[in-house]
């Protein structure tokens, strides 16, 4: 019998998931409330990066899905979303952040992942500001553009007969045993499912708790800058070796480490800020300033470009910064696939993977269950099914 | 800095100008900030006050009077250090500060420099106008086409006309002064192409009726064109546009009511420049990002919603002129007026108009929206306006995004408004970020509903190095 | 009469007119190129919405020629790679 499966978001990480399932020959229903990729998904860079991740289940994770998106571009036209293996140059400005950066590259390499140590930065980025100790270049980060993705993802799925639906899911049916049989539609309809996938991204909190499995996965806010059009100045994703301990940080109040890069469209992306506000929207001209001052200390020629734009979101991310993928122990055919911080279009493939895999029962392309417990929803409980 | 305002006026058109008069009338501190030159915005818009003698422009204008009633109190004000005008400072972001607002500026007084200016006030007035609204067709992208509103600011700003035999089109009354001030300049105007019809303002002829000074203002203009010899040709349009380095050529076609061209009326008329405007789009981009409640106007845009006392839904923010609704200059002064009145009486001071002048603006208001109402019902955009576009028009001027690449986005890529064909195509994505392909693209994907600008954070290009300097200031 | 230097060349206007207005006074409406296509582009909206006008002023790129005032000996260089 074919398995039906709900997946609720239609952001990267829903395509994805809906991609992997229906290329498996599962009965696939996409639900979301807006129009595709039109959450997290559109507010971020487009990164795909190895450069950022600590050896451990994410870098595991953003292994298996720097292969995928390769894999899927070879598919699908890597021209249709902008694939761009265009490889990350991580800085150091002192000695001790250039041994420090260097010994954390060291563990990466370990782990599996492509490392350049990099002495002479202007051969490789030649606009960048002089006077840096040196850097390590990581020639699996690529980029995407994410909606462009998001929507090749969905046709493909689409083609492989997958359904796309608009509307706001409400709860889940159950039967025996807290069995998911389907989801409720605000419209008041139920969408049989055998499984429902959460891939909610930002709101994946709010949709588990509707699904009557609950986890936490709170917003972070960030703002990415957009630049005038240019002749590719900048060449890689370029970003200090501070980046990665903003990334990895609780702290409640502001951190900013800006990611520099030109993109497709001649702009240069400068992200991106890491605020916990809650879904506060407003415009944070103080933050938009310090990404501004850090850009242009990287490359000093960027104090005479213009800012065309800014825009922000908020990345989801659960307390321990890890995405939280797999079944959920509480409510039988519940499948968690959110909680990917700034991370989520690099890894959403392999998340795809991951989820349908689960689904199976068995490996799917690659994405071994048994090789990604580290992200299962389990290690949010203790007992009786209440977050920690 | 200087002393700290009262109230700071983004604007220094029409509506901008009235509110500092009566703000400053009563006694209110105002810093008031303006991208231009001169004060007097696009309807006033004035060459620097040191080059008037050079540039005359006077016979261009309307409404004189009361621009230099406004023009001397403001003068007088900043004299008296009541007023801190900043002419030639864009202001990029207003946000929310405190009980209060900060504006984000940067002056551009020795342009290309430019260096980050940040304003303090509890409260602030937004006036900041509006800009043509632009619907493409094959060639619009040739040089020496223009907006109407680019003609004439180069007439009035610069006494400089774009070419010598000029066709206009596209709907609304802008296009009589336009033509009557190229053809004051020697301009040959050889086609006047209204797309809507005459006689739809019988339909609502109260507001026509109720409007005298707008009938004066009408005949003005019709006796200019008769001296000129000028012919508007109503129900027709621009649908094409040709040329090389150059526009030479238009062709235009009479329309049916729905704006679709009537078979074998097309023809071609010689030109070197041609200026087109299908009404405006109000300038929200401060408001957006403040959160203010916006609502549906006659003209298809979405304005920001105000009570009577023109205050938005954020509390110590006000609105006058076109960004309530395009009504032109007699409202946007009543606006402006009823605008810093709210202010001075939510700031306890006392209230500059007394009742009677109270009620006559306020009758004024609302006579003149009454008849923007009718004007916007008269010049609709035509329904069927998209059956000009051939899939390779551009659409998007900047990123060069063509109408088969928009209707491919709605029809593959299940795109249902401006937004998401941004994301597909980069319409929009570019220098202008939307500001003249929006509508059009709107149009292109959801006629029915009102045009809601894109939100953006960053109102105008800033140089990051400003922006780094305004962190070190920080 | 003042004059501003585009592209080297001496080009006069009127004190208080934009780079903008002495380029069209001089029956020039077109100064740049795009940058996907290679269409020529000058003034359009002349308010500074639109951005087609751009050029580089004094070294600095993308400014808007419809909105900055000429000064005597400024250099204006158009058609800049990139501009737009």
């Amino acid at each position: 019998m074919t398995l039906k499966v709900v997946v609720v978001g239609a952001g990267v990480v829903g395509a994805a998931c809906a991609f992997h399932a229906a290329s498996a020959g599962m009965d696939v229903a996409v639900v979301d409330r807006g129009p595709v990729g039109a959450g997290t998904t559109s507010r971020g860079e487009g990164n795909i990066l190895l450069s950022d991740k600590e050896p451990g289940p994410e870098l595991d994770l953003a292994r298996l899905s720097r292969t995928l998106w390769e894999e899927i571009g070879q598919e699908l036209g890597p021209a249709s979303f902008e694939l761009e293996p265009k490889g990350g140059l991580v800085v150091a400005g002192t000695a001790e952040g250039l041994a420090a950066l260097h010994a954390f590259a060291a563990r990466q390499a370990a782990a599996g992942v492509h490392i350049e140590p990099v002495t002479r930065l202007r051969e490789v980025e030649p606009l960048i500001t002089p006077g840096l100790r040196g850097g390590v270049l990581y020639s699996q980060d690529a980029q995407v553009q994410p909606v462009l993705a998001t929507a090749a993802l969905l046709r493909a799925a689409v083609r492989r007969g997958a359904r796309l639906h608009t509307g706001e899911v409400v709860g889940a049916v159950t039967g025996g045993a807290g069995r998911v049989t389907g989801v409720r539609m605000g419209a008041g309809e139920v969408l049989p499912a055998d499984a429902v996938v959460n891939a909610a991204g930002t709101w994946g909190g709010e949709v588990g708790r509707r699904l009557g499995a609950p986890v936490e996965v709170l917003p972070r806010r960030g703002f990415v800058l957009v630049t005038e059009p240019l002749p590719v100045v900048v060449r890689h994703k370029v970003y200090s070796a501070d980046y990665v301990a903003n990334v990895a940080s609780s702290d409640a109040g502001l951190e900013t480490s800006c990611v520099v890069e030109g993109t497709r469209g001649g702009t240069i992306l400068i992200g991106a800020s890491r605020e916990r506000v809650g879904f506060d929207t407003t415009m944070n001209t103080a933050v938009v300033a310090r990404l501004a001052v850090q850009a242009c200390r990287l490359f000093p020629f960027l104090r005479e470009v213009h800012l065309i734009r800014a825009y922000r979101g908020f990345r989801p991310y659960c307390p321990d910064h890890l995405p939280v993928v797999g079944p959920d122990p509480r409510v039988t055919g519940v499948v968690h696939a959110c909680g990917h911080e700034g991370a989520g279009i690099g890894l959403a493939p392999a998340t795809g993977a991951l989820v349908t895999a689960h689904l199976l029962g068995r490996p799917w392309r690659g994405a071994d269950p048994a090789a990604h417990t580290g992200l299962l929803p389990d290690r949010f409980f203790t007992s009786g099914g209440a977050p920690q | 800095m200087g002393r700290p305002s009262d109230i700071i006026i983004v604007g220094a058109g029409p509506a901008g100008m009235a509110a500092a008069a009566t703000a400053l009338a009563g006694g209110l501190r105002v810093a008031q900030v303006d991208s231009g030159t001169a004060v007097g915005g696009q309807f006033w818009r004035h060459p620097p006050q040191h080059a008037r003698s050079a540039i005359p422009t006077d016979d261009l204008h309307h409404g004189l009077r009361e621009y230099r009633a406004l023009s001397r109190e403001l003068s007088m004000a900043r004299k008296a250090g009541r007023l801190d005008l900043r002419l030639a400072h864009h202001v990029w972001s207003a946000v929310r500060e405190g009980d209060g607002f900060a504006v984000h500026a940067v002056d551009r007084r020795d342009a290309p420099r430019e260096s980050a200016v940040t304003l303090h006030a509890p409260r602030l007035l937004v006036a900041t106008g509006a800009y043509d609204r632009q619907l493409p067709f094959q060639g619009w992208d040739l040089p020496g086409v223009l907006t109407i509103g680019g003609l004439q600011a180069l007439l009035k700003g610069g006494g400089v006309t774009a070419g010598s035999r000029v066709a206009l089109g596209g709907t609304g009354p802008f296009l009589l002064p336009v033509a009557a001030g190229l053809a004051a300049r020697g301009v040959e105007v050889v086609t006047v192409c209204e797309a809507g019809n005459p006689l739809a303002w019988l339909r609502h002829p109260l507001p026509v009726l109720r409007n005298p000074g707008k009938w004066a203002e009408g005949a003005g203009y019709a006796f200019g064109l008769a001296r000129h010899r000028i012919r508007v040709r109503p129900r027709t349009a621009i649908t094409g546009a040709e040329g090389g380095d150059r526009v030479t050529a238009v062709r235009i076609a009479a329309v049916a009511s729905d704006g679709s061209p009537r078979p074998g009326t097309e023809r071609r008329i010689e030109v070197d420049a041609v200026g087109v405007g299908w009404g405006f789009t109000p300038q929200l981009d401060l408001l957006i990002p403040l959160g203010c409640d916006l609502t549906n106007s006659a003209d298809g845009n979405a304005v920001v919603a105000v009570d009577g006392g023109q205050r938005t839904s954020v509390p110590g923010l006000y609105a006058a002129g076109e960004a309530c609704g395009v009504g032109g200059a007699a409202l946007a002064v009543g606006e402006g007026h009823l605008a810093a009145q709210s202010a001075l009486t939510d700031s306890g001071s006392a209230a500059v108009l007394g009742n009677r002048r109270l009620v006559a603006v306020r009758a004024t208001v609302a006579r003149q929206r009454a008849f923007a109402r009718a004007m916007a019902l008269a010049h609709p955009i035509p329904a069927a306006w998209s059956s000009w576009l051939t899939d390779e028009t551009v659409v998007c001027r900047c990123e060069e995004v063509t109408a088969g690449a928009v209707r491919t986005a709605c029809t593959e890529g299940g795109a249902h408004d401006h937004r998401q064909v941004k994301q597909l195509t980069r319409a929009g994505m570019g220098w202008c970020q939307g500001r003249m392909c929006g509508p059009a693209v709107h149009c292109l994907t959801s006629q029915n509903q009102v045009y809601t600008p894109a939100e953006r954070l960053v109102a105008t290009p800033v140089t990051l190095g400003a922006l780094a300097d305004l962190d070190e200031q920080q | 009469m003042s004059e501003i230097i585009i592209d080297g060349e001496l080009l006069p206007f009127i004190e208080g007119q934009t780079v903008a207005a002495a380029l069209v006074a001089a029956g020039r409406v077109a100064w740049r190129t795009t940058r996907v296509q290679h269409r020529p582009r000058g003034v359009f909206c002349g308010i500074g919405v639109c951005f087609d006008c751009l050029v580089t002023i004094d070294g600095a790129g993308g400014q808007r020629a419809c909105l900055v005032p000429a000064r005597p000996g400024m250099a204006v260089t158009t058609g800049r790679d990139g501009d737009g």
